[in-house]
């Protein structure tokens, strides 16, 4: 067109496909990825040569019985404080919507305390229950005492640890929940009440699963977070992996080594956690996303993508 | 229960609403609205923004409560229990129950976005009156024909667009056989050239004989399709009539106004 080569003209190109986009160089990246590699070369040298780190003795108590023993503790002890505090969370985040303040107002001081509170402090409360009460029963007005028992039977050091952990996580959770609830446009929850759903309904087949992907990122983090905090609980005795590794160390002396066994762990079992964690993201989002990820690529991709494009 | 006879109404009616108010706080909204619309008829309310034409259409299904007066849909009322004198409200799931006779559909569409098309038209058939799956598709996919949109069936609503979006919600709504369908502003959040699409399929329900309430902006919809035309504003219905005769000859100052800034 005409008007298009007299644009060009003072350039002295006719053809428009000749022009060349030259990209900006980046000299200062280049001098910090120099940077960096150094650090990291030096970092892998030490460790390959200090002897002090005796890798011949991480290796022959990676899978001794008794850290194993004490992975499946932290393992179960992860397990059953995540699932009481999703159900717990769940609870007391529907106690904080509520219309009702004799519900919210409890469910915000449980929040408030619950979270407010170093989880290594309430564990150690939980441990000394026994010091508080010196016996559990159920009492009932007008009939008596129907059954008491010391609280030191009942209140082991591992329920100590489910009851402290799970509280505190409730509290976390509970916030978490509500957040996700509230993600849900009010418009979705009238859709399916005049389609004639009943609250519960509607909360468990429309609101629960859209708020799914708000509420999963957060509490996969919760669950990471969980998994070490539970190290903790190698304080009120409690078999877990830390406490297996210290047990044996105390006998050794086998310090930095017994520590690497159990950091290889806790390493392990939070790298299997993201990918579950990528899975049921992508199942909360099926209409957005495209195609599956395969678990190798999403691995792949995160580990070999040297350079991050914004996403268009 | 039918308590038309009892309240004086004619039983072809199937919307009677009278001295309906409603206020939101200190701010009335509602300062008692009178409207009946009779079995197979289509109903358009028009009025500028704020005049309470939106909240009078949530008080029909009880999305909204009223304050006070009385709204009777097919010769019952949504929200309540009539004994004697008393009126005794409802827990929710019987007011669900009646109210998924009633069908609704929205400004913003509000389809679930967490199901395909296909899933959004059976889940309130299976769930709520317990249909079995299969019947429940076969309905889904003929409504789904009636408006133009079977090729979308496993389509994720998001992948749809606006005018697609509304004919799948009024195809949901179908789907559950209501008595009365009602539209809250249908056209008012799409592109202008989506407008005419949901506005066919709309035309093609009534000629259908299905009751229809109509809150829109569109005069030429309102004065082709509609039955009756009702105007309000502040809160009272203004005017109603047939809508040919009111346009034309408006017999409000405040009618002749709106008119004159819309048309």
């Amino acid at each position: 067109m005409a008007t298009d080569i007299s644009k060009h003209a003072h350039t002295g190109i006719q053809d428009v496909e000749q022009l060349t986009i030259a990209p900006l160089r980046h000299p200062w990246r280049n001098v910090a990825v120099a940077i960096v590699l150094v650090l990291v070369l030096a970092l892998l040298y030490s460790v390959a040569t200090n002897p002090e780190f005796q890798w011949p003795v991480v290796g022959r108590y990676l899978f001794d019985p008794l850290i194993l023993r004490g992975v499946v503790m932290t393992l179960v002890l992860t397990a059953i404080i995540m699932v009481l505090a999703c159900v717990g969370g769940t609870l007391v985040a529907l106690m904080l919507i509520s219309p009702s303040r004799l519900l919210s107002v409890p469910a915000n001081l449980f929040v408030w305390f619950f979270r407010g509170m170093p989880a290594l402090v309430q564990l150690i409360f939980w441990y000394n229950m026994a010091l508080l009460f010196k016996q559990i029963g159920l009492f009932i007005p007008f009939y008596g005492m129907v059954f008491s028992i010391p609280t030191n039977d009942i209140i082991t050091p591992f329920v100590a640890a489910v009851i402290a952990l799970s509280l505190q996580e409730s509290g976390y959770m509970a916030e978490i929940v509500r957040n996700g609830l509230k993600s849900v446009g009010r418009g979705q929850t009238e859709a399916a009440l005049c389609l004639g759903m009943k609250p519960s309904l509607l909360m468990r087949r429309i609101v629960l699963p859209q708020s799914m992907r708000v509420i999963i990122p957060p509490t996969g983090n919760e669950m990471i977070n969980l998994l070490k905090t539970t190290s903790l609980v190698s304080t009120i005795a409690v078999g877990d992996l830390l406490y297996s590794a210290q047990s044996i160390y105390a006998r050794t002396f086998e310090t930095i080594p017994l520590l690497l066994v159990a950091s290889a762990w806790y390493l392990a079992i939070v790298s299997v956690t993201t990918v579950g964690q990528s899975y049921l993201e992508f199942h909360f989002s099926r209409d957005e996303a495209k195609a599956k990820p395969s678990l190798l690529n999403s691995i792949a991709s995160q580990l070999f993508s040297f350079r991050r494009r914004s996403r268009s | 229960m039918n308590h038309f006879e009892r309240f004086g109404v004619d039983p072809n009616t199937m919307i009677h609403a009278a001295g309906v108010r409603k206020n939101f706080g200190p701010l009335e909204v509602l300062k008692g609205v009178d409207l009946t619309v009779s079995k197979g008829s289509v109903a358009c309310i028009i009025g500028p923004s704020g005049s309470g034409k939106s909240t009078f259409l949530r008080c029909i299904n009880h999305l909204e409560e009223v304050n006070s007066g009385l709204i009777l849909v097919d010769g019952n009322f949504v929200g309540y229990r009539l004994q004697g004198d008393t009126l005794h409200e409802l827990p929710a799931s019987a007011i669900c129950q009646r109210r998924a006779e009633i069908g609704m559909v929205f400004q913003h569409f509000n389809l679930f976005p967490n199901m395909t098309v296909l899933e959004n038209l059976i889940e309130a058939p299976v769930r709520v009156r317990k249909e079995p799956v299969a019947q429940a598709r076969e309905h889904a996919l003929e409504l789904l024909r009636r408006v133009g949109l079977e090729a979308k069936r496993d389509v994720y609503p998001r992948n749809l667009s606006g005018g697609q979006q509304q004919r799948v919600a009024i195809a949901r709504a179908l789907a559950m056989k209501p008595k009365v369908l009602l539209f809250d502003e249908p056209t008012s959040a799409l592109d202008p050239e989506l407008v005419g699409e949901v506005l066919e399929v709309m035309k093609d329900l009534a000629q259908g004989g299905m009751t229809m309430v109509v809150v829109t902006h569109e005069i030429g919809f309102a004065r082709e399709v509609a039955d009756t035309l009702v105007f309000m504003d502040g809160g009272v219905v203004v005017e109603k009539g047939d809508p040919k005769e009111m346009i034309a000859n408006p017999t409000s100052q405040r009618t002749r106004d709106f008119l004159g800034r819309v048309l």
